[in-house]
Order: structure tokens, then sequence, then C-alpha cells
């Protein structure tokens, strides 16, 4: 289980501020999502393009990603050109495949993968830790960090508690099938991991308390911003501030 | 010096079968051992120390006054450090820095002063570079001492230590020896390693049958035995 297969490297985005990282995405994607116009997520996916190129992700791995994104994306290609009323683009025998339909496809796909680009250059350069105090930093309810920090710790603990349960049934011999056993027995191992996470829970909140706790978190002051951080930002506004100008330029006479 | 002492502790599991009964003990002044089978109770008189379960009788005292509220409590947990048996229990922060920090920061200390004391104390462990790595990606020996480190950044007046070498190899449990020896602290550690209480405690109790029995001199003796894997011999010491 790796949840952080693109935050080790020392590239441009890498280093750069996890704040400033969120603060970009957050507001890059958020243009993106908003567009109606086919052009305008064109120039936002050529952008986070350009975004990836900096953060020198191995190329396969970020294929891959994409591949998985865009297996949602087809059932969108394979529903809203039948479905979608409007203008007929062709006919497929009884089927009938509009313009309008085709297009929100074509828009949802581009959407989609620009705005995953930008996560995974902007996002996934850093590990769940440091998005985790990033949040924290922009002021984010504390609990909501916090949830996000301890899921992080212990979901290994928890999944490596799962996997010996899970080896120890099957070097007594257990076959997964379809059969009433096979269900008592993840049954079983689901309950068993549940009992002890919550155990695991009950003591991680006594050694809490042994050190003083109160209920209250203190974060470790974080590191100042660099003006590469703040030209970062400024940088994906100002892409941001041209798609929504392209978007304006092109809604005037355009596709839908 | 801070002495701690169980007062007429009785304690009965909620399914039955009792643990203490009228049970007394003065920690804070030497170096205990406690031995015991599975199951006789010795964690629980840990939990009862430390006030997270509540005796069916008795009392605990701390410097001669009763622990009875919660703000009592909390001094008694900030003097006595309790290393738990299970070191992923313990470490619960993301990183080894912050870890170790969260007790200095709970205590009332400001960012900077927290971070050096968490730096000054790892390094005293030979823990250092240590601060940014992610806690769990530790190996099973690096998590032992950084819960250690975790406990002695808040300057504790008396050690608990619950099954300290569990799951520890030869050389991790040779250096925890030297730590602990180093450390000059009052400190009861539970373990079924004969060898490593020998080596770090001036008394051994045996807890059975809810009583405490003082083993009133350690006795070593030396035994004869065969060495399989020659390739990799140890070390009597004599």
């Amino acid at each position: 289980m790796n949840l952080e297969c693109f935050s080790s490297g020392s590239s441009l985005m890498h280093r750069a501020d996890v704040r400033c990282k969120i603060i970009s995405a957050f507001f890059f994607s958020l243009v993106v999502a908003l567009c109606h116009t086919l052009f305008a997520p064109v120039f936002a996916l050529l952008i986070a393009s350009v975004l990836l190129f900096l953060a020198h992700l191995p190329y396969m791995k970020v294929l891959k990603r994409l591949l998985m994104v865009n297996v949602f994306s087809l059932l969108f290609w394979l529903t809203l050109p039948f479905t979608v009323p409007g203008p007929l683009f062709m006919e497929l025998g009884p089927l009938v495949i509009s313009r309008p339909g085709l297009a929100l496809a074509a828009l949802i796909t581009l959407k989609t993968n620009a705005i995953v680009l930008v996560v995974l250059a902007l996002i996934a350069t850093s590990g769940v830790a440091k998005i985790g105090h990033g949040l924290a930093a922009l002021k984010l309810p504390s609990r909501f960090c916090m949830l996000l920090l301890f899921t992080y710790r212990y979901i290994f603990v928890l999944h490596q508690e799962y996997q010996r349960l899970r080896r120890a049934a099957l070097l007594r011999g257990f076959r997964p099938a379809t059969t009433m056993h096979t269900y008592q027995t993840y049954g079983n191992l689901l309950g068993m991991t549940l009992v002890k996470s919550w155990q695991r829970g009950v003591r991680v909140q006594q050694a809490m308390l042994l050190r003083g706790f109160q209920g209250r978190f203190y974060v470790l002051e974080g590191r100042r911003l660099a003006a590469s951080d703040l030209a970062l930002v400024a940088l994906v506004f100002l892409s941001a501030c041209g798609v929504v100008f392209m978007e304006r330029l092109s809604s005037g006479g355009g596709w839908s | 010096m801070t002495t701690v002492l169980l007062d007429d502790i009785s304690f009965s599991h909620p399914d039955g079968g009792q643990l203490f009964h009228h049970l007394h003990l003065a920690i804070g002044s030497e170096r205990v051992g406690f031995i015991g089978p599975n199951g006789s109770g010795k964690t629980t008189l840990f939990h009862i120390i430390m006030g997270l379960i509540k005796p069916d009788c008795g009392r605990v005292v701390m410097d001669d006054k009763v622990v009875a509220d919660s703000k009592a409590w909390r001094q008694l947990r900030r003097q006595i450090g309790f290393l738990f048996q299970d070191a992923d229990d313990q470490l619960f922060s993301p990183t080894v820095l912050e870890d170790v920090a969260f007790g200095p920061l709970n205590m009332g200390c400001d960012g900077p002063t927290a971070k050096s004391k968490a730096i000054a104390t790892l390094n005293s462990l030979g823990l250092a570079d240590f601060d940014n790595r992610i806690t769990h990606k530790l190996s099973g020996g690096e998590k032992k001492l950084v819960a250690l480190a975790t406990i002695l950044v808040m300057e504790p007046d008396i050690l608990l230590l619950d099954e300290p070498t569990n799951n520890l190899d030869p050389a991790t449990r040779e250096r925890l020896v030297a730590i602990l020896a180093k450390l000059n602290l009052p400190m009861v550690i539970i373990s079924h390693d004969f060898d490593f209480l020998a080596k770090t405690t001036d008394v051994i109790y045996s807890l059975e049958h809810g009583h405490l029995h003082k083993s009133e001199s350690i006795h070593l003796h030396t035994h004869p035995h065969a060495h399989v894997y020659g390739d990799h011999p140890h070390d009597h010491g004599g």
C-alpha cells in the first residue's frame, strides 16, 4: 500500500511551499470546474501539462493514473451522447447521437483531466503529513486536519493488522469462494480488525492523555514563504485568469 | 525526589477474576523489576498508577498527597513517564519531531522551545537527524527509542517501562540497557527478560495471585550451553 507514490523528489513543485500549492490547486480547479465552453478547458489542460512537466513525475505512473480516471470519462462517452436531447450529430441504426451530448462528454473529459493533472503536479508532490500541516496552517478546522493526519498515521497499522489476520487464515487452508463459510470468515476478519482498531484508538487516546493532552493541538511553526512560492501562486493565478479570459472570449459565439 | 505510594489497592476485572487484593507498594527510590505470568495484572498496575484505570478501592498517593482530582492526575502524569508495550500506540504524530514535541507543547512550551527540547532529547538518545522521519516508516527498534524520547522530553522523575525489550534485536536491546543505565532515574520495569532486569534493576518483585513478593537476591548462575549458530556468537560479559 503506497499512498504517496509521487511525493518524493526534488523538482520545483516538490520544493514549493505546501500552503501555496494547496491554494493554487484549489483556485485553478475551481476556475476549470466552472467553465462552460470547450476552448477554456483545452487551455487549462495545456497549463496543467506544463505544471506537471515542472514536477518531473514518472510518466508511466502518471499515465496509469490518467487511465484510471478516464475509465470514468468513458462512462460519460457511452451515455451522454445518446441521452442529452438536441440537434442531431449522426444516426447509428436505432441510436441517435446528439451534438450537445458529445460536447458535454468532451467538456467533462477535458475538465477532469486538467484538474487531475493540476492536483498531481501541486498536491501529490507533497506527502500527506505536509498536506495536513498545510491545511492546518491555512486555518481549516483543526478536527478535520487531525482526522486526516491520524488516518494517515494508522491506516498502515490497521492494514497490517488486517493482513496478519488474513494470512493466518490463509495459512490454515482458507480459500475464498462463493460460500457461506467465506462470507463468515471475511465477516470475522473485518470484525476483528474493527475491534482491534477500537482498542488501539483507546490506547492512543491514553498515550495522549499521559502526555498532557487537553483537547488542543499545537502546530510547530512552519517555514517562511520564499519569493519563489509567491511566484508560483501568482503564476497559477494568472493562468487561471487566462482560462477565464478564454471562457469569456469563446462563450460569445460558440458551442453551447 | 518524587515518591508514589499505592495504598491498599484492590482491583477485579469486570468479568470476575480478582487481580489485586489490598496491595501496598512504594515507588520512587530505586530501580524495580516486575515479573509475573501473563495476565497477572502487571500492566493493569501501571494503568492504576497513571490513573487510566480506577481501582475498586485504595488510593494513589504522590509526595504525601492523595491524587484525587484531574489537576492532581495531570501533575502525576507529568512526573511519571510511562513507556507503552506497543510503540505504535505511543507515536501518533506523522513526524518524529512533532511526536517528541507534543508533550512539551501541552506543558505550555512555545514552538521553538518545544522544538529545541525535542531535538536535544533525540540527540541524547543517539537519534540525531531523526526529526523529519515519518513515524510509521521507522523500524521496530527505532520506534521504541523514539517512544522513549517522547517520555524523556517531559523530564519525568520516575519511569514505568512495560516490557521494553519485546521484539527488540540484541543490538537495540543493549542500546536500551546503556541508555537506562545512564539515566539515573528511579524506574519500574515489567519484563520477562531476566537478563535485562538483572542489568537494569536493583530489586525484583514477582506478582502472583494479587500479591507482590520480593525476590530477596537475584541469583545469577552460569550454565554451559552449545552455541549452535557459531557464526553469530553472543557475549556473556564475563
